[in-house]
């Protein structure tokens, strides 16, 4: 039986960022979704964070965690606050549609 | 732990919160003595920046020193600048209101924190700071969808840009196993402390500093952005969040990766190429001015960043110089640009500027001058920025660099002497509407530096010179 290591977590953290990262740029649907990318690229960050402060045995992951959380919060208040303006003047949320200004 | 070393922060923050809160009670709006309040607080924290001990505190996660004073002190003209402009602006547009300078001061309180950044954590909380404001002022004309709209890719690219930085630091922090900028530049001294996982997350660092740089290959929101936000807010951007991330990017490169300077290096290179090559190139197609100056920042910050691909003192000194002259010429160009309103209307065409030497000869000129400066044509301020950029790079054999900046900046000269044809030669379009005396001042400080630096180049030049040669320890 393997035990599970570090690697193990950065595995899954890539994982997670990459499936983020490709959220954002291959969904042409709906800006919320692309939202819920930007959370699981955080907490891919996140996982990475914890397995190393555990790896080294050293606080300062699991603080930079907390503060991640934090400003996640914020940003997806932020951006949902946007989204909503963007609402009320378009009236629609679709990707296709973000589409006012080209270059 | 000493966190009064933190105290223009700390200052700024609670005059930031207290602003808030009298703006909230007091009816009605009270925006015009908020930007007034702002102004004095941005002031003040210059004050305080000035009489600043030089040193670090809370646990060496931040510092003060010479190189932080001047980019916060150059953050702050900028900021002061922007929130001038927006005055009028607002009150012309409907969204006079006094969130907007309030949030000026938050964003300038994170980028003063990514200034005196000195742990990784410090340097995510300041970018966090900043950018969260920025969003917000993106779309704050929410009646307009174009605001609406730059806001929402302001926040979807910037949110994507913080998740790669992020990563970068976690795998930084993971290989190197501390967060502190003395402490990684000691783990990185011997070849072991570098191992391919930190060089990767350098490399993710690098890219995230890159897009809140606006530089190429990450600078695909620029245009969309300046072009759709509140004008003054734009002069915002194009000044003071570049300053903040030059100061980052030259920090976290020199001092904790100081030790493995060639594998950024050529990073650096490829970038400062590509933005000089897309500045100059991209910008010749463009008919709307506030995206012509979208791609000439991302031009002047591939200049830029040419000392910091040097590396040397004298490089860093020369970033120092241009992002100072850089400040000036921007915040009076954008002040020129919202001086283009017609019978209430803003204007945006280069084609609209045409005979503006004949129906304001004073707006022209002040044009002018920015756009020779820009062009880098001697004796304005541009100019020396070019020259303090370049020489280092030729004296440390860097020609490639220097020849492909040199015939960029020529390529670039089209479209900034466009614009002056347009406002000299052309027949003329009825004049502009009166314009208000908050831009005339910062067009005429803006001018003013422009064209007086190369009278008084010393104080600038031994300031940046200072500053350059803390990073070198």
């Amino acid at each position: 039986m393997t035990t599970i290591g570090v690697g193990h977590y950065l595995t899954v953290a890539a994982i997670l960022l990459v499936l983020g990262t490709f959220g954002i740029f291959l969904n042409r649907k709906n800006v919320i979704i692309i939202m819920m990318s930007i959370e699981l690229m955080l907490l891919a960050v996140n996982l990475n964070l914890v397995a190393f402060s555990s790896a080294l045995n050293d606080l300062a992951g699991q603080v930079f965690a907390l503060f991640v959380l934090t400003v996640a919060a914020a940003e997806a208040a932020i951006g949902l606050a946007i989204v909503v303006v963007y609402f009320r003047n378009r009236g629609s949320i679709e990707v296709e549609d973000v589409n006012l200004m080209k270059g | 732990m000493n966190w009064t070393m933190a105290m223009p922060e700390i200052m700024l923050a609670v005059c930031a919160m207290a602003i808030l809160v009298f703006g909230v009670l007091r009816k009605p709006d009270p925006a015009f003595l908020c930007t007034m309040l702002s102004l004095g607080a941005l002031v003040l924290a210059g004050v305080l920046v000035l009489g600043s001990d030089v040193g670090s505190a809370y646990r060496g996660l931040f510092v003060v020193d010479g190189f932080a004073s001047y980019m916060k002190l150059l953050i702050l003209v900028g900021a002061g600048l922007s929130a001038v402009l927006a005055l009028d602006y607002n009150v012309q547009e409907g969204i006079s209101r006094f969130e907007f300078p309030v949030l000026i001061l938050l964003s300038t309180v994170g980028m003063m924190v990514m200034c005196s950044a000195s742990s990784l954590m410090t340097l995510y909380m300041g970018l966090e700071l900043q950018s969260l404001a920025l969003y917000v002022l993106c779309a704050f004309a929410r009646d307009e969808l174009r605001s609406a709209e730059s806001g929402l890719k302001f926040f979807v690219l910037g949110a994507l840009a913080s998740g790669l930085l992020l990563y970068g630091i976690s795998l930084t922090y993971g290989f190197a196993g501390t967060m502190q900028f003395g402490e990684l530049f000691r783990a990185l001294a011997t070849p072991d402390g570098v191992s391919a996982g930190l060089v990767v997350g350098m490399v993710f660092v690098v890219a995230g500093l890159a897009f809140k740089l606006s530089a190429v290959p990450f600078h695909m929101w620029t245009p969309d952005v300046y072009e759709g936000a509140p004008t003054p807010v734009t002069a915002f951007m194009s000044t003071a969040p570049k300053v903040a991330a030059i100061a980052l990017l030259l920090r976290a490169l020199e001092v904790p990766f100081g030790h493995i300077t060639p594998q950024w290096t050529q990073l650096i290179v490829l970038v400062s190429i590509a933005s000089m090559l897309l500045g100059s190139l991209a910008a010749i197609g463009q008919f709307n001015i506030k995206r012509l100056m979208a791609y000439s920042s991302i031009g002047h910050m591939g200049y830029a960043l040419v000392g910091l691909a040097v590396g040397t003192a004298d490089g860093i000194r020369g970033v120092l110089i241009y992002m100072a002259t850089y400040v000036f010429m921007s915040a009076g160009v954008f002040a020129c640009i919202i001086a283009m309103r017609r019978r209430g209307r803003q204007l945006e065409k280069i084609g609209d500027l045409a005979g503006l030497a004949r129906s304001d000869p004073g707006l022209a000129l002040a044009m002018a001058v920015f756009m020779f400066s820009m062009a880098g044509i001697p004796p304005f301020s541009g100019f020396f920025g070019k020259l303090y950029v370049f020489l280092p790079a030729v004296q440390s054999g860097y020609w490639t660099l220097a020849v492909i900046g040199v015939l960029t900046s020529v390529v670039g000269a089209f479209y900034y002497l466009r614009v002056i044809k347009v406002m000299y030669f052309d027949p003329a379009e009825p004049a502009f509407d009166p314009r208000p005396a908050s831009l005339s001042f910062v067009a005429g400080v803006g001018a003013l530096v422009t064209t007086l630096f190369f009278v008084f180049p010393a104080p600038l030049v031994a300031a940046a010179q200072q500053a350059a040669r803390v990073l070198f320890g």
